[in-house]
Formats: structure tokens, C-alpha cells, sequence
């Protein structure tokens, strides 16, 4: 409805000349820009689309009349929007205009070192390119040159040589504007004016990345990419970011096989031309060292040891054949691969034991999913309307940090409201000047039912809500309520793919309810079987609970790190006790108890999709062409095969196109019955309630070996409320020491705002990993004192 | 002595002009009462009507900047005074600031009213301790006589001593805390100026001769200078002359005539060049002796009015050495925001520097022509402008003496023989 009201306003043309043609461009549309729909090229280097005009470096120069009225000299055409009757003469045409851009250009080069055989940007150099297009050839300034120390580090993975830098603000206003962490700018004055950091307060942005990516020179690059290859030696790939559920457009670099970088690709629906530092820069994980490369198959003298592919597949079918069964997908699955996981439980093992969640679950959120978030489609673009998003159990920055930007823009550039239910302050909701309701741990629910939405509102909710009881139930009571359009927005990239195809107990692919006979024919005709399992499938947790009780003899597990489940020990004794086929791409924890382990292909070495938060489908390519490793799916199907009940998935666009033509669920979905919320326990001296939520720099397995994005983490830091630093006898800094029955965790304390009765740890970071040491995260009571 | 017209520089003279007795013992702070009392766009009018300019150097009519600031926008508004003045030559709103204070704090109460403005910032460079202490210590005074504080406050900041602080957008960003730069415009101070509130930034001199024109009325004020250059004005004269100082006359009188005034050039000597308006306008020669120092006129003759800071340089002095200076003075302030004035100006000291030294060429000479071309009306605002009116004006007189340089293999002057002790050091 909204959008036929918005295509209804018509956009106001302006027609203007530019070296002698017309073009109608929207008004407001900056001189620059309606040139490039012409095809015309002005030169520039501080010009940038996302960024608010600056004018700084003079590059773009042209000369412009209006209504027959000449500015007397050459105005930079990426600081004026274009009006009637205007006439812009170009380089092309005005002598005047191709003079002082070549000038400028003359004064540009300068001062630049002849770095170009050993700069990382030699080739793809916005500077090289407009020297050899608008420059002269040869130069006259023959003087001495400024010189600088090279490079310095302005953080663990940003390095700046200045010498080379055109100075043109862009990583300066990238980081003001867009992130809102202005942690670099612009010192000293004259030509040795340089970027600069606060000497106490390194480049810690966790989108740093973009100012390397947008530097028209090589004055910023980053650490684990200087001088490894020349651009014109790489082949590149376009691929989707495998770290998170914001569903960033990537550029995949590789040169003989191995990944080199990555790149921000440029999606203005979903991430315009950013991406955070993690997906840029974790991606080591795909080469280290221990990757599993040979199926392992458990001897009988309970050794695991390389195995034939043939053997392998005959030891994990002799292992499942017969036996009751479960699958547990993990969060990181590709669409293709969650439909093959779903299929084979369903077909393969006869089941609807399957969870993709390997984390904090409840059946809530489960009913939550089913009823409510499978085939829905909340947007980007939804945020960009919205005029108020409520943030439940989801702090954008840590977990989602392109929905972050996307709030972000939409807060600086509208002043969009945006409310925080949470425990803790943060320094996003601190960017967003969000208004932060306060809650003790559990107790959310009751404050997001007061909270003023309308039809026009967001609700942005984070997996995290299920680990409140009655959390999606209220989320769900404010939407029914309001009439606002409900987000979830799970952390994991895979994890929204999965729901679709069905790698859920109660969920058949294409989001249909598995409690629902007509839904079971649809997918059972599809798929040429009898029939599809009536009963519906256990949870993650309860599957584990069943391994435990013997209530199930076998389970396949995919990316799954035990650690992340919330009763880890529990876990790992339970899939010990089970029959455990293993899918990975490096030894974990669960391939240290499994039966047979299967090596699977990483995100770069296969091609297949994630659906994002949104559902918007996030297609890849294999960026490393001549992988060995294959993709789940195809190695699903082949044990499917062992097994005498096949998937026939024979590879990734075979799945893709089987998904695919099974189509949406248009029937009834399942109804939600509402939970009740329970009460934040009672604290008293010592005691409080512990939450905690991840980082988006962490301990996590998919940015090891990246030890230069590891310098940017942020501390690791407990928080507590004055009135209990108070009451302990703490400052910050101070080191504090949480423990339950099952462990402690002691390292140094920060003051915030957090709720009186809570205590905040990061859930998996260096020295604090919850689950682990305490198998805790929210909710729980734990004691807190001085260390 | 009948030329000068002195009305800003009336008192000097007395050993306590500065203070607040001797201000009101002449009249001062009547004018304010009377404009407090008039409909603000009466008073707007009336410095429209009385034709005064902008005296920081473009000449923007006065009353209509105040007429920009929209009205009944519900938004504070912001006077912003400049006295950043740090050009080489300038030096007339320091005397003025040391000598009368006053003057200033009442024009900042007749302009605040005039632009419903409840508080004016003099934005002062911070190395002129002593005008700081003094302009402080009689907007103390003003608040205790209760000129200031009755619904008009006056805040004193002081600088850093950048030049570049002096461009008016980038003494607002200097104002609000951040690296002095300009601001791409628009918006406009006008619209978005300080905290992107509608601001006027007026010059020192501006609005210290709004009390007069409330006083004796705006025909009065017409009735002083030329066709299009109302009123009087301080022409700053420094270097070879008698009796150098600030010199108050109705705008349009020409250098001839101050210098007579002033005791004629460095006895014994002639004039070689001069700057009409501080080291940023082109200079001129003893051609231009006739010209009428008015915007007008010295504008036909190729330079600029600017702050009519008359820099007077006789036959002893280099003019390549007095143009190297002054670059890299450029080169020492430029703020670096923009490509043309940060590099252009680093190169223009090399080349020069060379030409001093008789090691260029004279093909130098075109090429520090053509770089002058190429950052002359590129750069982001007049900073880069200014760096290159000394070179280009220089060479359009004075090319055989750059040549002379060549063919001399160094500089043919006596350095010696421009200082004010050449005559101490030849007895």
C-alpha cells in the first residue's frame, strides 16, 4: 500500500546540458552524477556517493552556466546539484575545465611517491587510472617531495603510508558519517596535513575495512593484504558474506587457489557498498593448517583414521541404518545444504528430528519461526520507511552490524527513532541515540508490551529473545497489537536459509507446517516418497536430551560447535554416548566424538545461498574453482545412497532447483500460543543476574588465524551499575570475578548503565566465554565480587 | 591634516581611550540606547541606507548580511564577530581593539538587536595577548555598567593563530570546537552558520562603525567617501615611510595623499611597490599613486581594496624576496583541505626559492605563472587566490628584476639596505 503512495509522488525531473546533450536526472541530483548517466566521466577523488560532498580535492572541475549566466570560474561538480537551464561543459569540451583538471591533477601527483610497482592499489588506482586520463604525461615539479615515516599502523589491521595519501577526506568522512566512529581524522595543516588517531584511541571501528576499500590511493591498506598479490593476478569472484545474517554482497579474490581478500560488493538494497570488518577480513579460517582433507572413520581401537571415501560412506550408513536418528545442521548451512539436511532426515533417516539451532533454543521461538517469520519478508528498505524500530533481545552493532549502518543512516539522515529494550547500554544504541528501556534479566517482556509502536514501526528481534520466556510472545502480542512489521533477525548466515528448507521438527521446506496433512502430501508427492513423517521433530536441546536418555541411537551433525550449546559438557557426554556422523571443515569438538567424519567444502570453495534476515537470497559462486572439497548436500546424498533411501541431491543447483520448485506454503500456518513470561529471580549481596550477548570480534571458530582482526576486538570487560560498584567497592578497571556451580570468569570491570540486579560479560570473547565456563548466558543467577 | 576624518580613532590620543569613562564621556553607549529602541528592521535599514561595507576585505554591503537572517524562525541567531586578522600587512582592527574596545561591544549590541540575536562571539587571534586582556576586561565593564547581560550577552574566544580562521565558514567551525576548514557553501552562514544557526560574521571594523551610523544618522555617513564606498575608513600604512600608523579618511583617497600625511616615503628613497589591501591583493606601483582607494577604484586598476592595508616598499627592497616571503607564508597557512593551495603553494616556494637564488630559469617564470593559473579560482575558498596575487602581480611589473636574478646568479640587492637600521649600520 505504502509503495503505490510513493510511486504516486512524482519525483521532480531537471533536463540539463551537458557537452551538448541533454539528461533528465531527479532534482538535487549533484552535477557529477547526472554527467555519469550520460556516460560522462568527470574525474574525481573525494566524490562519493554515499558520502556527503566535500569539494576538497578539486579533481571534478567543469565549467557550468545557468540561464545563460557563466560562473566566472570552474566549480567542482560533485558539490552542485543541477537546476533548469543549466549548461555543464566537461572536459571534453570546455578547454578551461580540461585545463584545471589537469592542473590539479599535476598538483596531485607531486607530492605522490612513485610507489606504484610495489603499492597494493598499482592497477586498480583510481589516481594511476585518472593520471593516465586526465593528467599530463610528464611532470614539471621537479622539487623535493614531502616525505613520511612508511607505513604506520593506525590499527592491528589498517596501515597508513601518508606520503601517498591525496588527502580526500573519504576514510575520514566513511568513518564520521557511516559508522559513526570518528576515531581517525584529518591533523596538521598545508601538504602535511595527514590522517591521524588519537594516540590513546586506535582506529577501532569494526567497519575500518570500508576506508581501505574507498581510498582512491594506496594511502590506507590492509595489514594481511599488503604486497600479497597485484590486483591483475587475482580472479574475483562474486560472493556472499558467510559470517552473519545481514547478507552483505562480497567480492572474493583468489589467486591459484587461495583466498587473498575480500571485498565489499555493492547491493544498495541491502549492504550499498559496505561490509564490516569480520567479512572482510576472517576468512583465514579456509587455509589454516588443520583443515580436514580425508574422511575419518572411528577403528575399533576407538582412533579416528583417514578413510576411502567408499568406506567412510559405508561406516556412517552401516552406523545409521536402522537406528533411530537425529540432525543437527548448525547455523552456517547454505540453503542448498539445509534443503539436503532436511530432506535427507525426512527421506534418509525417516524423521522430523532436525534442528538447525545449535544455541540457546525454546519451543517459543520455534512456534515463533514457524508462525510467523518462515516466507515473511522484513526489509532493509522497511527500516528506510519506518518511522520508529523497537530493538528486542538484538544489539544491531555486535550482531548484525549492516543493520546497524542501515539504522545508523537512517538516524542521521532523518532523525529515525529507535528503541532499545535491553539489559545494558551499548555503544550502538549510544550511536543511534536510542532510547534505552532498562530491564533486569527476564524481565523483557513486560516492557516491550508498553512500548508505542504503529503501523509504520519495526520490530527488529534478535535470536536472543528465546532465551526470555513469553519474550517472542510479547513481540508477537505488540505486532498483532500495533500493526508493526516484525524483523527477526537471527546472528547466524545459514540460519534463515534453514527455516525455508525445513531443517526445523515442525517445518517442511517452503515454511509448511509439518503437523499439517496436505502440506506432508505436497512434500512427500515432490519428492516421490510414500510418505513424510507425521510426528514432529524434536529441538536441538530435547534431541540432545533423547541421545542422553537413549531415546535416540544416532545422530548427523553438521557445523556444529558443542560450545555454543547451552549445556556444553552435557552435550558432548550425550553425542560421546551416540553413534555421531560429522560433517566439518576442521576438527571441533563434535568431530573429536564421532563415529565418521566427512570433510566438507568451505563458503568460498562452494557455490550455493544464504538467505539473509530478510529471506533475500544471497547467491555465491565457488570463488576457488579446482576445490577437492565438496558441498554437504552432494556428500548428503551419497550417504543417502549408502543408506538405500536416496535424496537424489546430486549437487548444489540440483537442490537449488528441487527447493526452488517446490514453491512457498500458501496454506494455514501454524497457530502461536502465546507463553507467559517468567520472573527475573530474586538477587540479593553477592548474587546477581547474568546476561551476556557475543561480539562481533570474538573467540568465534571462523575468525581464527586472523590475528590482525583480532587486535581490534574490543575489551573484554564485565559491566556492573554504579550502585553495585558502589556496593562491592570496585572501580573500573578493577577485576571482578563472576562464578556459579560450574566455574568463574574474572577479568576486569566496567561501570555502565546496566540494570541494578544484572551483571554483563561478553558471551564468547577472550578470558569470557559464558557457556563454557559458567554454561550460562542470561538469566541465570550467579555471584559476583571483587577479585 | 584636513583629509582625515576621524570618528573610530576620534579619542586615541587620550591615555585612557580604552575605557568605559572615557567611551561614555564621548557619547558612548547613546547609540545603543537609541537603537534598542527602534524596530530591529529600522535599524537594518539604516545601515543599508548608509551604504557601509564590509571592511575585512569583499565589501559585502553591511545592512543587507544582516538582512539574510530569516525572521521569526524560532531559532537562535548568532553574531559573530572576526578578529582573527592575521594577514601580512593587516593591521588595523588590533589598534582599533587596543585603543577603543567600546566601540566594538556597542556595535555588538546595535547588531545583535538589528538581527534579533541574543549573543555576539568576537572570535580573536590568540596572539595578541594584550587586545585579549583588553577586550576582556571592557566587555567586564560593559557588563557592569549593564550595556551587556540585559538580554544581550558578548563572548569572548580566543584563536589558535591559524589563518585560514579568518575565511569566515572556517572561524565557525573553529567556534564550534573542530580543525578550522571552510565550509562548502551553501548553505550559508545566513541559513546555517554557527551550531547551523543563522549567523552574521561581520569584520571588527564593520560593526565598530555601525555606533557612529546610529548616531549621526545614515546621510551623514553618505555624505563621507565615493559614489558606490560610503564613509570613512582606517588605512593602515607600515613599511618605507616617515610615519607609518592608521590613518581614518573618507574612502576613495588615494596613497598620494596619505603619504603626505603620513611624512612621504623613507626620506632619501622612492616607492618601488605597495599592497593596497594586505599581501593577499595584488600589488601596485607608483603608477597607481592616483588611484582612489575605494573598492571601486582600485579594483578597475587590477587589485583589491581589501583591508587597506598599505604596505609601502621603497627601492631598496627585492621584490622577489618580498613575494618569496609572503608565499611561503601561504604555504605555512594553508589549511590543506583543498589540492590546488595545499600543493600548489608548496611548489610555488620551491620554484620561487630557486628564482631567488639564481638557479631557475626563466622558463620558471612561466611555469610559476601557469601553476598560479592553475590554483587562481580552483581552490575551495580565496586562500589559494590570495597566495597568488603577490607572484602573478609581481611578475607583471617587475619581470626584468625576477631575470636579473638569473643573470646575476643570485639576488642583486643588499638586504641590508631595506631594514629600517641600514642607515644605524652605513654611519
Amino acid at each position: 500500500m505504502t509503495t503505490t503512495q510513493e510511486s504516486a509522488v512524482a519525483v521532480e525531473m531537471i533536463t540539463v546540458v551537458i557537452d551538448g546533450f541533454e539528461v533528465s536526472v531527479p532534482k538535487g541530483t549533484l552535477v557529477i552524477r547526472a554527467a555519469e548517466k550520460l556516460g560522462i566521466q568527470i574525474p574525481r577523488f573525494c566524490d562519493h556517493p554515499l558520502l556527503d560532498p566535500v569539494g576538497a580535492c578539486r579533481q571534478c572541475l567543469v565549467d557550468i552556466e545557468i540561464n545563460g549566466r557563466a560562473f566566472p570560474k570552474p566549480q567542482a561538480s560533485c558539490t552542485i546539484p543541477v537546476e533548469p537551464n543549466m549548461i555543464v561543459k566537461t572536459q571534453l569540451t570546455s578547454p578551461v575545465a580540461d585545463k584545471a583538471q589537469k592542473g590539479v591533477m599535476e598538483l596531485l601527483l607531486g607530492n605522490h611517491p612513485l610507489d606504484c610497482p610495489v603499492c597494493d592499489k598499482g592497477g586498480e588506482c583510481p589516481l594511476q587510472n585518472q593520471a593516465m586520463s586526465n593528467g599530463h604525461a610528464q611532470t614539471r615539479l621537479d622539487g623535493y617531495k614531502r616525505l613520511f615515516e612508511k607505513p604506520i599502523n593506525i590499527s592491528s589491521q589498517v596501515l597508513l603510508d601518508r606520503e601517498r595519501c591525496v588527502l580526500c577526506a573519504r576514510c575520514t568522512r566513511f568513518s564520521d558519517q557511516i559508522a559513526s566512529d570518528p576515531f581517525i581524522t584529518l591533523n596538521e595543516r598545508g601538504a602535511l596535513q595527514q590522517v591521524g588517531i588519537y594516540e590513546k584511541d586506535p582506529f577501532k571501528s569494526y567497519f575500518s575495512g570500508n576506508t581501505v576499500q574507498i581510498c582512491p590511493v594506496g594511502a590506507l591498506t590492509g595489514a594481511s593484504y599488503r604486497f600479497r598479490a597485484r590486483p591483475f593476478d587475482l580472479v574475483s569472484t562474486p560472493s556472499a558474506c558467510e559470517h552473519c545474517a545481514s547478507g552483505c554482497d562480497m567480492r572474493t579474490d583468489v589467486r591459484r587457489g587461495k583466498t587473498l581478500r575480500r571485498l565489499a560488493g555493492d547491493d544498495p538494497s541491502v549492504n550499498e557498498e559496505w561490509n564490516c570488518d569480520k567479512g572482510r577480513w576472517a576468512f583465514k579460517y579456509v587455509t589454516a593448517t588443520d583443515r580436514l582433507t580425508q574422511p575419518l572413520v572411528r577403528n575399533s581401537a576407538g582412533e579416528l583414521v583417514t578413510a576411502s571415501w567408499p568406506e567412510a560412506l559405508a561406516a556412517a550408513a552401516a552406523g545409521l541404518k536402522g537406528k533411530r536418528a537425529a540432525v543437527l545442521t548448525g547455523g552456517r548451512v547454505t540453503l542448498e545444504d539445509a534443503y539436503g539436511y532436511s530432506k535427507f532426515a525426512r527421506v534418509a533417516l525417516g524423521t522430523n528430528d532436525i534442528d538447525y539451532r545449535a544455541r540457546i533454543t525454546s519451543d517459543e521461538e520455534r512456534e515463533f519461526l514457524a508462525a510467523f517469520v518462515a516466507g515473511s519478508s522484513t526489509t532493509y528498505r522497511d527500516i528506510d520507511s519506518a518511522d520508529h524500530v523497537l530493538l528486542v533481545a538484538f544489539e544491531p552493532e555486535e550482531e548484525s552490524p549492516i543493520v546497524f549502518l542501515r539504522l545508523n543512516k537512517n538516524f542521521k539522515k532523518r532523525g529515525l527513532k529507535v528503541t532499545a529494550v535491553a539489559t545494558k547500554q551499548s555503544i550502538a544504541m549510544d550511536k543511534l541515540k536510542a532510547d534505552f528501556i532498562k530491564v533486569a534479566p527476564l524481565s523483557e517482556p513486560a516492557a516491550v508490551a508498553n512500548i508505542a509502536l504503529t503501523g509504520k514501526s519495526i520490530i527488529l528481534v534478535g535470536e536472543r529473545a528465546s532465551e526470555s520466556a513469553g519474550l517472542f510472545s510479547a513481540v508477537a502480542a505488540l505486532a498483532a497489537k500495533t500493526g508493526a512489521k516484525v524483523g527477526y533477525i537471527p546472528r547466524r548466515a545459514g540460519e534463515r536459509g534453514a527455516l525455508e528448507a525445513g531443517a526445523l521438527g515442525t517445518v517442511l521446506p517452503g515454511g509448511r507446517p509439518v503437523s499439517d496433512a496436505a502440506a506432508r502430501v505436497d512434500i512427500a508427492a515432490a519428492w516421490g516418497v510414500e510418505n513424510i513423517p507425521t510426528q514432529p521433530g524434536r529441538s536441538s536441546s530435547d534431541i540432545l536430551a533423547a541421545l542422553t536418555r537413549s531415546e535416540l541411537d544416532a545422530v548427523v551433525v553438521g557445523g556444529v560447535d558443542a560450545h555454543d550449546l547451552p549445556e556444553s559438557s552435557a552435550a558432548l557426554a550425550a553425542l560421546k554416548k551416540a553413534f555421531v556422523v560429522s560433517l566439518e571443515i576442521a576438527p571441533s569438538s563434535v568431530t573429536a566424538v564421532a563415529d565418521v567424519v566427512l570433510p566438507v567444502a568451505a563458503v568460498t570453495e562452494k557455490s550455493g545461498s544464504f538467505l539473509n534476515w530478510e529471506g533475500r537470497a544471497r547467491g555465491f559462486d565457488a570463488a576457488v574453482a579446482d576445490s577437492l572439497h565438496r558441498s554437504d548436500v552432494r556428500i548428503l546424498s551419497m550417504l543417502a545412497d549408502a543408506l538405500g533411501n536416496p535424496i537424489s541431491l546430486a549437487s548444489v543447483s540440483a537442490a537449488a532447483r528441487e527447493f526452488s520448485q517446490l514453491g512457498k506454503w500458501d496454506g494455514a500456518r501454524i497457530s502461536f500460543t502465546p507463553v507467559s513470561a517468567t520472573s527475573s529471580p530474586a538477587v540479593s549481596g553477592d548474587q546477581a543476574i547474568l546476561t551476556s550477548w557475543r561480539r562481533l570480534l570474538d573467540m568465534g571458530t571462523l575468525q581464527r588465524g586472523e590475528d590482525n582482526l583480532a587486535g581490534t576486538r574490543r575489551p573484554t570487560v564485565a559491566v556492573i551499575s554504579p550502585k553495585r560498584a558502589n556496593q562491592i567497592g570496585i572501580s573500573s578497571g578493577q577485576q571482578l570475578r563472576i562464578s556459579n556451580s560450574h566455574g568463574s570468569i574474572t577479568i576486569p570491570v566496567l561501570v555502565e548503565d546496566i540494570h541494578d540486579d544484572a551483571v554483563w560479560i561478553p558471551r564468547n570473547s577472550f578470558a569470557s566465554q559464558a557457556l563454557v565456563a559458567l554454561e550460562a548466558a542470561h538469566g541465570q543467577v550467579v555471584t559476583v565480587v571483587k577479585a | 591634516m584636513s583629509k582625515l576624518t576621524p570618528v573610530l580613532s576620534a579619542h586615541w590620543d587620550e591615555k585612557d581611550s580604552f575605557t568605559i569613562e572615557a567611551y561614555t564621556r564621548h557619547g558612548g553607549y547613546a547609540a545603543s540606547k537609541k537603537a534598542l529602541a527602534m524596530d530591529p528592521d529600522a535599524v537594518i535599514q539604516m545601515v543599508k541606507d548608509s551604504g557601509l561595507r564590509g571592511r575585512g576585505g569583499a565589501g559585502f554591503p553591511t545592512g543587507m548580511k544582516w538582512g539574510f537572517i530569516p525572521q521569526g524562525d524560532n531559532k537562535e541567531h548568532y553574531l559573530v564577530v572576526n578578529a582573527d586578522e592575521s594577514e601580512p600587512g593587516t593591521c588595523k582592527d588590533t589598534p582599533l581593539l587596543m585603543a577603543n574596545p567600546h566601540v566594538l561591544i556597542e556595535g555588538c549590541i546595535i547588531a545583535c538587536h538589528a538581527i534579533r540575536a541574543k549573543r555576539a562571539f568576537i572570535y580573536i587571534r590568540g596572539e595578541v595577548t594584550h587586545v585579549v586582556r583588553r577586550v576582556n576586561a571592557a566587555i567586564a565593564d560593559a557588563y557592569k555598567a549593564g550595556h551587556l547581560g540585559n538580554g544581550i550577552d558578548v563572548t569572548l574566544h580566543i584563536g589558535a593563530g591559524a589563518y585560514i580562521c579568518g575565511e569566515e565558514t572556517a572561524l565557525l567551525d573553529s567556534l564550534e570546537g573542530f580543525r578550522g576548514q571552510p565550509r562548502l557553501r551553501p548553505p550559508f552562514p545566513a541559513i546555517a552558520g554557527l551550531y547551523a544557526r543563522p549567523t552574521v560574521v561581520n569584520n571588527v571594523e564593520s560593526i565598530a562603525s555601525v555606533p557612529a551610523i546610529i548616531a549621526n544618522g545614515a546621510e551623514w555617513y553618505q555624505s563621507f567617501g565615493t559614489e558606490k564606498s560610503k564613509g570613512m575608513t582606517l588605512y593602515s600604512l607600515s613599511g618605507h615611510v616617515n610615519n607609518p600608523g592608521q590613518f581614518e579618511a573618507p574612502l576613495g583617497i588615494t596613497l598620494r595623499e596619505i603619504l603626505e600625511l603620513a611624512g612621504g616615503i623613507r626620506t632619501g628613497h622612492t616607492l618601488k611597490f605597495w599592497t593596497p589591501g594586505g599581501s593577499s591583493t595584488p600589488i601596485f606601483t607608483d603608477a597607481h599613486l592616483d588611484t582612489p582607494l575605494d573598492y571601486e577604484g582600485v579594483s578597475a586598476a587590477g587589485s583589491m581594496l581589501g583591508t587597506k592595508a598599505l604596505q609601502i616598499f621603497d627601492e631598496t627592497t627585492c621584490v622577489v624576496r618580498a613575494v618569496l616571503r609572503w608565499t611561503e607564508f601561504y604555504k605555512h597557512e594553508s589549511c590543506g583541505k583543498c589540492t590546488p593551495c595545499r600543493e600548489g603553494t608548496w611548489w610555488l616556494v620551491q620554484i620561487l626559492r630557486d628564482l631567488e637564488n639564481g638557479t631557475g630559469t626563466e622558463a620558471d617564470l612561466d611555469k610559476l605563472l601557469d601553476l598560479c593559473d592553475n590554483i587562481m579560482g580552483r581552490s575551495f575558498c580565496a586562500l589559494g587566490d590570495g597566495a597568488t596575487s603577490p607572484i602573478t602581480s609581481s611578475i607583471k611589473y617587475f619581470r626584468d628584476e625576477y631575470i636579473a636574478h638569473l643573470t646575476n646568479g643570485g639576488c642583486p640587492f643588499d638586504p641590508v639596505k631595506s631594514t629600517l637600521f641600514a642607515g644605524a649600520l652605513n654611519s
